[in-house]
């Protein structure tokens, strides 16, 4: 008996020649089982690739299952990523490298299970790449456990008495979800189980990269492949099964393909130029005043805590504050208070104004305290140093402050904003109060400091926040000096 | 000097900006999600992606994927979200990819609440995820040096092809300050020899698996030596009021601000109180702490938000010739200065 010599007569362009990362001494074969769908479906990739003179641009993203060794045989760019996260590793690529082929190549385990949200968040963006999507039943690499596709019944190392749909549910229709979404272009399902069937399976893997190469978005090839040594079976018997058995129940058809009416996805070009990135910042709208600081001023450094009602403008003063200590050129830190208290209720936020380096931003011994609402009078007063300033809001609070050892500042705070027909500006009612409490801010310069403190505002907007300064800052000059 | 008011998450995105960052990708999570929120504002500015991820892990496979490709990429979350992440750090290490985490610590364990906390030191410097490997940490303690050290992060990653943390608290995250903004980065590294562009020249392996044990070895070994040489070359402190202190304290992110309040209060009582403040918490400063045993100090004061996971770290360092004692906060709770300086009062008799 004559033995049958294997001769190669040329591998397609789109396999490595010599599987040079593949260990030990057999770099001409793959690690595939004998019967196994894989190599197929691998051939039908590679010989797609050289035809549509790609192999250059692509990339091939292997998961974790038998196919996590699929770098060994792509002549492509290879990157092999954690179980289940080949679409969202995918997605990157393709977004890093608008101009390349991406393939996501997943098993059942890997796709319908571990990665089952990648998978559809992936088409449900329309990301530009292909999935390939080997649906064979069970987990091979690990030894036959059960896949999220394992037939109803079936046996595996992890359903030994059958996959009981009672406790295991059913197997998962990948292609049917995907259906669901808008997004996707392609989505269809064969198999390789015969001769024709691999002639359809070439040809939807044509048309799906074919489609990425064009970037119509998202494809989705999912291919029924035996697994005879998951099964327990031959090689003939496992592509009857699927016949039998497989296809019943994941029924082959093209569910979707609308990529002939899609048009290509464009990507932007990233901005890196210097010049260009500071253009785009606005280098030259940032602050560089550094105003004559009063030497007279009564305080040459603020800790402020700001207290009242969320919708009180509580944030807004710490901002304007903050905003107008730094064109004076001190140091400043403006801290809110970030817990579920924002979500209603009250607020208060921690505002640190000084020449020298501010340590702890949290006010914890504040030397003024600005309370628009009476819980915050009643917290707040509390923790003052002594002599400090209380401003207090009296439009909103009739009690008296407990402590006798503060300078006060009551002020009908929202009613002046009000009278100024809107009382949102008591921000800067604050504001204008603050400056003549510390002597610190000039009004004028707060005024021409209005363009960046309410940037993209209207003018009329500005001239009412101006005249809130001035409103507050006078209260404060005609009623405590 | 041009600044801008900003929090301290924004600081980071001006920073990947800045650095040339070309995409983020990330999952909303408080105190963290204005990291995302900024950098769904701004990276669209530059043609550079955004992507707001399905998960934390989507995310973080999303920036495995981008710095497989060369592309400088951030991405930003706290405590929960960093567990999520792990997996694919240990991924992104044992494939030697540049790209740069930022963690802003809020409580723990579990859901725990959204106020600030350093519960995660242990999480993201003693590996977190699977396997031998090392992050560097930078721990910034200001808006400005959020902005700062995320650009640097983006240096040290490439530089060493490893994963960066920028490790903060939420009061760091949350807090505005006055941020000057550095010149742009103008050239980027080289990434030819091992990134993956989809062009001929690029068919390179993005990979960690080695599957014979010596060559994982190997592989281990090598990355050991690279932790070696970050330890080297890379330790960054600041020292506060050190020349005279009697007492030193060593914190960082909020508690070192805590701490420079304190010291102002101590002084005023006639305290010598200094602080050493880690800004790399890995490669961790070893040898700055291990040299205070040997100054005659009153004592060593490790201050943090978390149950004593510095403080470890520093008695390592100090090698049992002294032993630092321990001044925590938990909970979302930060330590406020005069309860540090009356602590140190009653530790130390002075």
């Amino acid at each position: 008996m004559i033995m049958a010599q294997k001769t190669v007569l040329r591998k397609p362009l789109g396999f490595i020649d010599v599987y040079k990362h593949k260990p030990g001494a057999e770099k001409d074969r793959t690690h595939y089982c004998p019967g196994c769908g894989h190599g197929i479906l691998h051939k039908l990739i590679a010989e797609a690739l050289e035809d549509f003179d790609i192999v250059d641009r692509t990339i091939v993203i292997s998961p974790v299952g038998c196919s996590v060794f699929a770098y060994y045989y792509f002549h492509t760019g290879n990157l092999q990523v954690p179980h289940g996260r080949a679409p969202a590793v995918a997605t990157s690529v393709s977004r890093a490298n608008p101009d390349s082929i991406v393939i996501s190549y997943q098993g059942d385990g890997d796709l319908a299970a571990i990665g089952g949200n990648n998978i559809l968040q992936a088409a449900n963006r329309g990301e530009n790449m292909v999935v390939f999507f080997v649906n064979n039943a069970i987990y091979g690499m690990t030894g036959g456990q059960m896949a999220p596709t394992t037939l109803e019944g079936q046996k595996t190392t992890t359903t030994p008495y059958g996959r009981n749909v009672k406790t295991d549910g059913y197997p998962i229709q990948v292609c049917e979800i995907i259906n669901q979404l808008t997004a996707p272009v392609y989505v269809v399902r064969t198999s390789l189980h015969d001769m024709p069937n691999i002639r359809k399976t070439r040809a939807a893997v044509r048309k799906a990269i074919q489609n990425t190469r064009d970037k119509k978005g998202f494809s989705f090839v999912e291919v029924l492949s035996m697994c005879p040594s998951g099964w327990k079976m031959d090689s003939v018997p496992a592509q009857k099964w699927i016949e039998e058995n497989m296809i019943p129940r994941f029924p082959l058809d093209t569910f979707r393909d609308i990529s002939e009416d899609t048009s290509a996805i464009e990507r932007p070009v990233p901005v890196m130029d210097p010049e260009e990135v500071k253009r785009i910042l606005e280098y030259t709208a940032l602050s560089d005043s550094n105003l004559e600081k009063n030497p007279d001023a009564a305080f040459d450094r603020v800790a402020v805590r700001i207290a009242g009602f969320g919708g009180q403008g509580i944030m807004s003063t710490g901002i304007a504050l903050a905003n107008v200590g730094m064109e004076y050129g001190y140091n400043v830190s403006w801290l809110p208070s970030y817990g579920p208290e924002m979500r209603g209720g009250t607020a208060n936020c921690s505002v640190k104004i000084q020449a020298d380096t501010i340590g702890a931003s949290e006010c914890t011994e504040p030397n003024m305290v600005i309370a628009m609402n009476q819980p915050s009078l009643e917290k707040f007063e509390k923790i003052l140093v002594p002599g400090g300033a209380l401003i207090y809001n009296t439009t909103l609070i009739d009690i008296e402050p407990s402590r006798t050892d503060l300078k006060v500042y009551p002020i009908p705070i929202t009613g002046i904003a009000d009278e100024l027909g809107d009382t949102r500006v008591q921000s800067m009612v604050n504001v204008g109060a603050f400056a003549a409490v510390t002597g610190m801010f000039d009004p004028g310069e707060i005024e021409n400091l209005m363009p960046s403190l309410f940037k993209g505002k209207s003018g009329e907007v500005m001239k009412l926040n101006e005249k809130a300064v001035r409103k507050g800052y006078e209260y404060v000059k005609e009623n405590f000096s | 000097m041009p600044r801008k008011l900003m929090k301290g998450n924004h600081a980071a995105v001006y920073g990947a900006i800045l650095a040339g960052c070309k995409a983020y990708y990330g999952y909303p999570i408080t105190p963290a999600s204005e990291i995302a929120e900024a950098a769904s504002l701004l990276f669209p500015k530059f043609g550079r992606t955004f992507l707001q991820a399905e998960s934390e892990v989507a995310a973080i496979n999303m920036v495995y994927g981008a710095a497989g490709c060369g592309q400088r990429v951030l991405t930003g979350s706290s405590g929960p979200g960093i567990s999520l992440k792990m997996e694919g750090i240990s991924y992104c290490a044992g494939s030697a990819l540049p790209c740069v985490i930022v963690d802003i610590m809020r409580g723990g364990p579990g859901l725990g609440n959204i106020g600030p906390e350093q519960g995660d030191y242990n999480q993201v410097l003693k590996g977190g995820g699977h396997g031998n490997y090392k992050v560097i940490v930078l721990a910034p303690n200001s808006a400005q040096e959020m902005c700062d050290l995320t650009m640097l992060a983006f240096e040290l990653a490439d530089k060493y092809r490893n994963p960066v943390f920028v490790l903060t608290d939420g009061v760091i995250g949350q807090m505005m300050e006055a941020v000057e903004l550095p010149q742009p980065v103008t050239e980027l590294p080289d990434k030819s020899e091992w990134a993956v562009y989809g062009t001929a020249d690029s068919r390179h392996l993005i990979n960690s698996i080695y599957l014979d044990h010596d060559d994982l070895e190997k592989w281990n070994r090598e990355l050991m030596k690279k932790y070696a040489v970050i330890q080297k070359n890379e330790v960054r402190v600041e020292e506060y009021r050190m020349d005279d202190a009697e007492i030193v304290t060593i914190g960082y992110g909020s508690s070192s601000r805590v701490l420079r309040s304190a010291i102002a209060i101590a002084r005023e009582r006639g305290i010598k109180l200094g602080m050493l403040r880690p800004i790399t918490l890995f490669p961790f400063p070893v040898d700055e702490i291990a040299s205070l045993a040997d100054r005659g100090l009153k004592g060593i004061l490790t201050v943090e938000m978390s149950d004593g996971q510095l403080v470890d770290d520093v008695n390592l360092a100090l090698g049992g010739k002294m032993i630092s004692d321990l001044h925590n906060r938990m909970g979302g709770n930060v330590p406020s200065a005069l309860e540090i300086v009356e602590n140190v009062s009653e530790l130390y008799g002075v």
